[in-house]
Parts: structure tokens; sequence; C-alpha cells
């Protein structure tokens, strides 16, 4: 895998197509296994964690999927590709930041990636552009069974597939769907659907997963619930309620429009303003304001630049890929000089890439 | 209603049975999180393990602190306080501590959904963790040539298994 290719990519998450993508990000469905003769890697010794590298490493390589996954080594990569992978949401945080053997095999298109050694020995996820739960399902069933024919997972009859928290056992599933909210979030109206949602048992997190805070008015919608309840169920639970979460975002970006139309389209004009002059840019604003030009964008208040721009300044502007792109490891204050000068030149040309 | 630990209104409110006797927690948000029940709306599951099975157990209690796991050596404490069991036979072994506990996270005690297609369940397993034990402490105590064999003898036999 070439990462100076992957830079200026946008990856699967944030491409923009897709149903209701101007509401739903991306999808997500993940499974956790465990390999039955071993510990949890939490209680596995380097030399177990060795093992258990090597073990999946060589059967997920002889898995037949098209296109091909490329496995990456990720105590051999640098902190820096890492952290690149987690702002693709190719790897989790918590496997960035570990020690010892581990690593990712992932797919071309970046749809699929199999985490080796997370909390769990194995976690694997594919994830699509839009709703699209039907589609990861089916996807990710097949590759689990293709896994499966070549390990043995630890499985009991009474408690499913075994993993090392409680509260992942039974399908090992979660299954999430990021909706970007700016209009239930600046209506305060947010709070409501949220409590709403847990009453039914479904978590609301951020955009980079569990504990992390809701940036740019991106969150995830998941299921908590792994065990009684098969994965249809689950799927049909979840799917049950997006479209109603839709619907509020759209009514309440129309009764934005409606009552304060002059305000909305101010807010979204110095947004835009702000990435086009700003000389110092933090990640977090930028996240915040460019949610105001993807809403300005789908609302028609803002007409010269498009979707895939905005999306392609949201995975350029974080810490890794924009260090990557200038081509020098930067240090905060350097780095939002960067981010700044950065986000002024590619709008400044009407988002064309500046290659 | 009010908190229990102060006149807020409770906004959190837990219940969970064991051994069919009922239990209800009512909290204000301030007070869950003080007792670091909830954190940025999410459950602490280690911190509800701790205060809510430590009380719940009583006389238990004792009998629990004891529980250690043959295959993986985690006491039942330590899956406690660190809410991450150690390896998948633990869910045998501190099967009286989890089930409650599967009950409040997930409202159920059973699997319902898919099952693994071509290994049935409990497979070979023994063998094969019993051989990477041997391995494991053969490694440790430096006895390399004892360590190749039992690799070898591994390898065959999950290359057996994924026939």
């Amino acid at each position: 895998m070439n990462f100076e290719q992957l830079t200026s990519s946008c990856g699967e998450w944030l491409r923009g197509t897709g149903p209701e993508s101007d509401i739903v990000i991306s999808t997500r469905i993940r499974l956790a296994r465990n390999l039955a003769s071993f510990p949890f890697t939490n209680r596995a010794s380097g030399f177990q964690k060795a093992e258990i590298e090597s073990h999946l490493r060589e059967r997920i390589g002889k898995i037949d999927l098209n296109p091909r996954l490329a496995y990456l080594n990720l105590p051999n990569l640098s902190t820096l590709d890492r952290q690149m992978l987690v702002e693709r949401q190719l790897i989790s945080r918590e496997l960035a930041l570990a020690d010892g053997p581990r690593g990712v095999a992932v797919g071309s298109l970046e749809t699929v990636s199999l985490m080796i050694l997370e909390e769990d020995h194995l976690r694997m996820q594919v994830m699509h552009s839009g709703l699209a739960l039907d589609t990861c399902w089916q996807e990710i069933d097949r590759i689990d069974d293709l896994v499966e024919q070549k390990v043995s997972y630890a499985f009991s009859e009474e408690y499913g597939y075994l993993t090392a928290c409680p509260t992942n056992v039974g399908t090992g599933m979660r299954a999430s769907v990021m909706l970007h909210l700016p209009a239930l979030e600046y209506t305060k109206h947010l709070d409501k659907v949220f409590r709403a949602l847990q009453k039914i048992n479904l978590a609301v997190r951020g955009l980079y997963g569990e504990g992390s805070r809701a940036s740019g008015h991106f969150y995830q919608i998941s299921n908590q619930v792994t065990l009684g309840k098969n994965e249809p169920t689950i799927l049909a639970e979840i799917s049950g309620v997006i479209p109603q979460i839709i619907n509020y975002e759209r009514q309440a970006r129309q009764s934005w429009v409606r009552d304060n139309r002059q305000g909305l389209n101010d807010k979204i004009a110095r947004a835009y303003g702000t990435l086009c002059s700003a000389t110092m840019m933090t990640s977090e604003e930028t996240m915040e304001l460019l949610s105001f030009v993807r809403l300005g964008i789908h609302l028609g208040m803002i007409e010269d630049i498009t979707i895939h721009t905005v999306n392609e300044l949201f995975i350029h502007t974080q810490p890794a890929h924009l260090q990557k792109l200038i081509g020098s490891p930067l240090d905060g204050e350097e780095r939002n000089a960067a981010r700044a000068r950065y986000l002024r030149t590619r709008l400044r040309e009407g988002g064309a890439h500046p290659n | 209603m009010k908190c229990q630990l102060c006149d807020s209104p409770a906004t959190i409110h837990l219940t969970d049975t064991v051994q069919n006797k009922k239990r209800e927690v009512h909290l204000c948000r301030p007070c869950a999180e003080a007792q670091n029940l909830i954190k940025a709306q999410e459950l602490n599951l280690p911190a509800i393990l701790q205060t809510f099975l430590g009380e719940q157990v009583g006389q238990q209690m004792e009998e629990f602190a004891a529980l250690k796991c043959p295959e993986c050596g985690i006491r039942y404490m330590e899956f406690r306080s660190r809410g991450r069991l150690g390896c998948p036979h633990d869910y045998t072994v501190f099967r009286t501590g989890l089930l409650p506990l599967l009950h409040r996270i997930h409202r159920a005690e059973r699997h319902e959904g898919k099952v693994p297609r071509c290994h049935p369940p409990g497979h070979g397993l023994a063998e094969v963790s019993e051989l990477r034990r041997q391995l494991q402490a053969a490694v440790e105590e430096e006895r390399y040539e004892e360590a190749a064999r039992l690799r070898d003898l591994l390898r065959e036999r999950e290359a057996r298994d994924e026939l």
C-alpha cells in the first residue's frame, strides 16, 4: 500500500456518494472474533501475540477476496502513518497506540479492513459511503465465512462469539451509521433524539468512536446490544430509526431556513470566508467551519465549491494527512499555519487540487 | 423522582436483578458522574461492575474472589476491576458472576445469531490449547529444542484442522 497515494485521495468514508449522502456520511459494520486456543489480547504474552499475529496474517493472506488485501505490519510504520490510518478510519486509535505485534489487512478500495490484535484478536470491518447497512452486512458476513474456513474461532453455543469484553459477546457485531447533523445540533434538538435512541439501546458516539467528541457535527449511531438478538434483527432496529433522524435533520434545516434565512446565510458565508482567509486554523475549527460549508452546499447557498472538495478538505486537514501533504513534520503552531495556507489555496482555486 | 444522593431530579435510573431480587438506583446526572457510573453519555462498565456487583453478591464475594481461570490465570477480581476477560474459557469459569452482568448489558443471556459454518464449536480445541500451553512453558524456560518440537506438532495439528 502506497501511503503517498493514499494521502491524495479521499478514502471510502468521505467519498460523499451513496443513498441519503447529504446526511448519511458512511455506514460501517465490524465483527469481533478471537482464536479459540489463545488468551485474549490483553492477557497474551509477547510471544503469544507474535504467534497470533503470524497465525492470522498467514491465513488472512490466503483468503480469496477481490480486490486483494494488503497487509500492514503496524510496528514497522511511523507514528504518522499509523495516525493517517486512524484518520481514514481503517484502524482504531487503540490499535495505533498499542504496543507489540499487531497489524491490519486493508482492501485497496479501503472498504475492508481486518485489524489483528486489537482488543479482540480480530476486528473485521466493512465500510461504505452513504446508508448501506445491507451491503455492509453481506460483505462482512462473507469475509467472516472465508476467514472461518481457515481459523478456529472462540465460540460457545450459549454465548456466541466470545470476546474480551462482555459488551461485545454474542454476535460480536457493532453496526454504525455516521450522520452529519448540523441543524439538529444548532437548534438544540439533538439531546431529545439521543435520549430516544438510548431508550431503545442504541448508542451515540463522536467521529472517532468511543469516548471521542463529536467534531464537525458528525455523529455515529450504533447498536449497544450484541447478545440475544440475531444480526438481521439488530440491523433492522438501526435501519428503522435512521430515516426518522434523517427526516428530523431535514425538517430542522427547513425550519432554520424558513425562520432565519438571513442569519443562516450569514453564518455559512462567514464560515466559508474564514476558511478562505484565516492564517491560523486548528483542526477542530476547520471541522466546524467545513461542516457549515457542507450544509451551505446542500442548501444551495454556496455554489462555487463541490461536496467532493469539502469532503477532501475534511480528511486532508487532519493532522497526519496535512503533514504528509506538506511533506514534513510540523508542531502545533506551524501545523495551524500550514492548515490555513492549504485551505486558502484550495478554496481560492475553486476547490481545484493545487497539484 | 429525586436523586438518592441529593435533591435534584433523578435522570439516571439503573435497575438490575440478581437472585430474583430487583434493585433500583436513581441519581441525577452530576451524582452519577461523581460516582463514575456514567461518562460522556456512555455507560462506564468497569465502574458499574465495581459498584453494583460488589454490593449485590455480598456473601458470595469471598467465593467469587477465590475464582481463578486455570487456562489464563486471571482472577475474577481482576476482571471486575478491568472489565476485560483473559481468555475464552473465562466465560465458563466466571459464569455465575457473568450472567447477571450479561443480563444488565444485553437484557439477554443467550446467543441468537450466526454460528460458525465450518468449524463446529469445541472442535479439537482442548488438544491445541494444551499444546500451546506446553509450548509457552518451554519458551519461558528456554527449552528451545522442546519448543521447536511442540511448534511443529502444533502446525501439523492446525494444518489438519484446516483440511
